[in-house]
């Protein structure tokens, strides 16, 4: 019996669920003033959000769960009894658009399984954003996988769509790709991803004319890496991070902690996903990105190369550097504060404009929303010290949650 | 005792001009009672002043943006705070940038709390299609917000949505989009919304898109609160996709791995395998092979196997350390700003072709900040790559090598004495050949003024020398290029 839309979805939908990325931020500013429909740019909007705690933003479904690649992580791998289906891409353009119409959705977020070649799959994937961007006029977000191994022209007029491209890694080590998706290649994903970063580069140049070159995915790259499905530790998995923020410029790579799988692959374990390590994974690439931190002082702070679970990566850190504390927040520079735990990017913004205005003292600090609870330790105003509280024992006991006795059976 | 009453339509104009008004009678803020709509005051108030007063008014754009937003919030404050503010604007400029300034705060807050409940607007308003005589279609929306946001927030429907007709009624008024225009009306009943067959699609799609190995349920009721679920279709669908999610995750653990369906087999032998020869017989069979190289630990962090490009039947080599940062990207050698100098010397002192390549395959870094600092390969890792120099020497058989820098000279000769006594001399390479020692290209860009000019004449002399060598010398030693004829 053929599938009603409606199956498809499920199938299609349930599918993508493993998939991180949602964002639908950070690309150019367009409207449907001068024709089509929908606009973009500016911070994206999450429309609805599931009992698992994250957003929907995008359409996000699979075009096909078909695939004849064999990735032991992956629900739709050729070797999984899962239920199949197939969007045709008239399917998925109605279902964006009438979806986008309803105010549901900020776009499409369109990832496939790989059916007959990469090039068949990345030309049908391209051709569902063609068919909206130009038929439809449609100006919301789109968001494309590509497939490392198609040819480069279908990247590229992928890229012509598509607001962001991504190709996930997967996995933060080759030597796990290689064992776990026999049929991907690491050095393919990484230059797929150094063509759409030298792409990006090349469009922003202009001519000897004057003229700029087209838009190219104007949102840029993302990828996601799954976390805890093979034995890499988080030094591991943040080194790959940095290797791919400083290489190939990605805005964002998404951690995901793996979780089971129906019919799983006997190579895989099925326990309950490590949530809180990906929570942890996130503030540690936070700061990375914007708080000047190196993978070497985050991760080094535990011999294990694991980060803390019970506290926050940039209170670990400060815990095991508190010769660098207390901190004066009426002198300390920009990067300095940006290190004291509870001072988030904001609040040192606010730090900072509020220091023109006069001396700041702790109620100031309040006011201004800083986390005192947890930076009083490490800060020191013209009416607060912290005295002995910086280098006492029992710091970290004020933080991290009560020790529990651990079964003994 | 003033009193100044906001309508609900048209507030932001109505304070504005109110404030301007008083401020220019120079009327202190404790003066002054605001009220919204009807609000009735217990004390008589004297009216407004009814033309301006003596004052200068003056504001700035960031406040009136600010004013324009927090003006929106439903508490009692917004109007009063912003005239004490404004009111102080005039001597004191800069009391209002400071964050921790209380009034400052306190509007910021106020602020906030709007754009938070304006984005929530923007997320969460659903439309049903409405039947349309016209040939525009028509959607209908119902939604509550807890602030008077309905002027502030819907133009972003009007840029979203302009190709179709819609409507969106609140408690405090209903804005209109009908043939590219928007206008706002009086508050009315809630509208009889028809049912929409996109609906049950959103909810198949809501349903399905969750992943019941992950519940988070506090992080999904902060992000949308439960105020706004009685008119949000798919929170309807919230319980019993938490009741399942216990016994599905159950399932998908109590499941045994399946046996893998039979057209699997069939599918994965299809595949092309990629095969790795033992001993390359051609340049492309090892280019092949290299693109596939883990001999040592720097594939991981690098892009790809950077290749050796050129003519393949040159009486000329040229040997470089590794490849760069643009090397890496790209998958070619020499196209960074050291390639590009060196391409440059080489079209000054009129090379011909020549294959050129390099030492060491693989991109060797460290990720610091934003960018990718080179990192000299060490004597193992050059040795370890010699197998593919060895290769690309043995298909190409130059009758001249130009080893680029030390890496490269240690590469070829072994010898790894310093670069200065060397340069310009000629060396024998581990094959026999003759290697012509000189400066990298990058070495030169890292020397300042007349340095830098010296060694690049000196590189230019050598490539000269170079040159000159293999056109005094027009026995090819290369038999496969011989025997073709060019």
């Amino acid at each position: 019996m053929r599938k009603s839309l409606s199956d498809k979805l499920a199938i299609l939908a349930d599918a993508a669920k493993y998939d991180a990325s949602c964002a639908s931020s950070g690309t150019t500013r367009r409207d449907s003033r001068n024709g089509g429909i929908g606009s973009a740019g500016g911070s994206g909007i999450c429309h609805a959000y599931t009992p698992d705690g994250r957003c929907i933003s995008l359409l996000k479904i699979l075009m096909t769960n078909f695939c004849i690649y064999d990735c032991a992580y992956c629900i739709n791998r050729v070797s999984s009894g899962v239920e199949r289906a197939r969007f045709t891409p008239e399917e998925v353009v109605t279902l964006t658009l009438e979806f986008y119409r309803r105010n549901y959705i900020e776009g499409l977020f369109l990832s496939s399984g790989i059916i007959k070649s990469p090039d068949d799959t990345m030309a049908d994937i391209t051709r569902i954003a063609r068919m909206l961007r130009q038929d439809h006029g449609f100006k919301g977000y789109i968001h494309l996988k590509t497939i490392p191994e198609a040819s480069q022209e279908l990247i590229d007029e992928a890229g012509r769509y598509a607001d962001r491209l991504s190709v996930n890694i997967e996995l933060p080590k080759d030597d796990s790709t290689r064992t776990l998706a026999p049929q991907k290649r690491p050095e393919t994903i990484r230059a797929a991803m150094a063509s759409v970063r030298l792409k990006q580069q090349a469009s922003k140049e202009r001519s000897h004319t004057g003229k700029r070159a087209p838009k190219f995915a104007p949102a840029g790259q993302s990828t996601q890496m799954i976390v805890g499905a093979d034995g890499s530790n988080d030094k591991a998995i943040l080194t790959t991070s940095s290797r791919l923020y400083t290489g190939y410029k990605l805005r964002r790579v998404y951690y995901s902690a793996f979780s089971p799988i129906p019919d799983s692959s006997a190579m895989l374990p099925l326990i309950k996903p490590p949530l809180v390590r990906e929570h942890r994974l996130y503030q540690a690439d936070w700061l990375l990105r914007f708080y000047g931190f190196d993978v070497d002082e985050i991760t080094d702070v535990a011999p294990s190369g694991n980060l803390d679970l019970d506290i926050d990566p940039k209170l670990a850190w400060a815990l095991a550097h508190r010769g660098q504390f207390p901190v004066d927040v009426n002198r300390a520079g920009r990067d300095v504060l940006l290190r004291v735990p509870g001072f988030g990017s904001k609040t040192v913004n606010r730090i900072l404009a509020a220091r023109r205005s006069g001396v700041l003292r702790y109620a100031d600090l309040l006011r201004i929303g800083a986390r005192m609870g947890m930076a009083k330790s490490f800060i020191t105003t013209p009416d607060w010290s912290p005295a002995g509280l910086t280098d006492s024992v029992d710091l970290r006991a004020r933080f991290a949650p009560a020790p529990e006795q651990l079964s003994l059976f | 005792m003033y009193r100044a009453s906001l309508p609900e339509l048209g507030f932001f104009e109505a304070w504005r001009d109110a404030a301007r008004r008083l401020l220019s009678h120079a009327v202190p803020p404790y003066q002054i009672e605001w009220g919204r709509g009807e609000d009735a005051s217990l004390f008589p108030a004297d009216p407004l002043p009814e033309a301006d007063g003596p004052h200068a008014v003056t504001s700035t754009k960031e406040f009136l943006s600010l004013a324009r937003t927090a003006l929106c919030h439903s508490g009692t404050e917004a109007p009063t705070l912003l005239y004490q503010a404004l009111h102080r604007h005039q001597t004191n400029r800069r009391a209002l940038a400071n964050p921790a300034d209380p009034v400052a705060r306190k509007l910021s807050v106020l602020q906030k709390a709007v754009r938070r409940d304006i984005h929530k607007m923007h997320a969460f308003v659903r439309f049903r299609e409405l039947p349309t005589k016209g040939n525009r279609r028509s959607f209908g929306a119902w939604f509550e917000p807890d602030h008077h946001i309905l002027e502030t927030g819907t133009p972003f429907f009007a840029k979203r949505f302009a190709d179709m007709d819609w409507m969106i009624a609140t408690p405090q008024g209903v804005a209109r989009f009908e043939d590219g225009t928007q206008t706002f009306h009086p508050p009315a009943d809630r509208p009889d919304l028809p049912e929409d067959a996109s609906e049950a699609l959103w909810g198949t799609y809501f349903a399905n898109i969750f992943n019941p190995a992950r519940l988070h349920l506090q992080a999904m009721r902060s992000e949308m609160p439960l105020k706004y679920w009685k008119n949000l279709p798919e929170t309807d669908l919230i319980p019993g996709m938490l009741a399942d999610a216990e016994a599905r995750v159950e399932k998908m653990r109590a499941a045994m791995p399946t046996e893998a369906p039979a057209h699997a087999e069939r599918i994965l032998s299809r595949l092309p395998q990629p095969k790795v020869p033992d001993m390359p017989d051609s340049m492309d069979e090892a280019r092949a092979a290299a693109m596939q190289c883990q001999r040592c630990g720097l594939c991981e962090a690098a892009t790809q196997t950077v290749w050796g490009r050129g003519d393949a039947k040159a009486d000329l080599m040229i040997v470089g350390e590794q490849p760069g940062d643009a090397e890496d990207l790209a998958g070619k050698p020499f196209v960074g700003p050291a390639g590009q100098l060196l391409t440059t010397l080489m079209d000054e002192a009129d090379v011909g072709d020549s294959w050129m390549t390099n030492a060491v395959k693989h991109f060797k870094f460290r990720p610091t900040g934003k960018r990718r600092m080179h990192q000299n390969p060490d004597p193992h890792e050059i040795d370890h790559c010699r197998w593919w120099l060895d290769l690309e020497r043995r298909f190409v058989q130059p009758t001249l090598t130009v080893a680029l820098g030390g890496s490269a000279a240690y590469a070829l000769t072994g010898n790894d004495a310093p670069m200065k006594a060397r340069r310009g001399q000629v060396e024998t390479a581990h094959d026999g050949g003759a290697v012509l020692v000189t400066w990298h290209p990058s070495y030169i860009l890292r020397l300042d003024g007349s340095a830098s000019t010296a060694a690049r004449s000196e590189l230019r002399d050598d490539l000269a020398a170079a040159a000159e060598v293999i056109r005094s010398n027009p026995v090819h030693a290369n038999p496969a290029a011989a025997t073709s004829g060019t």
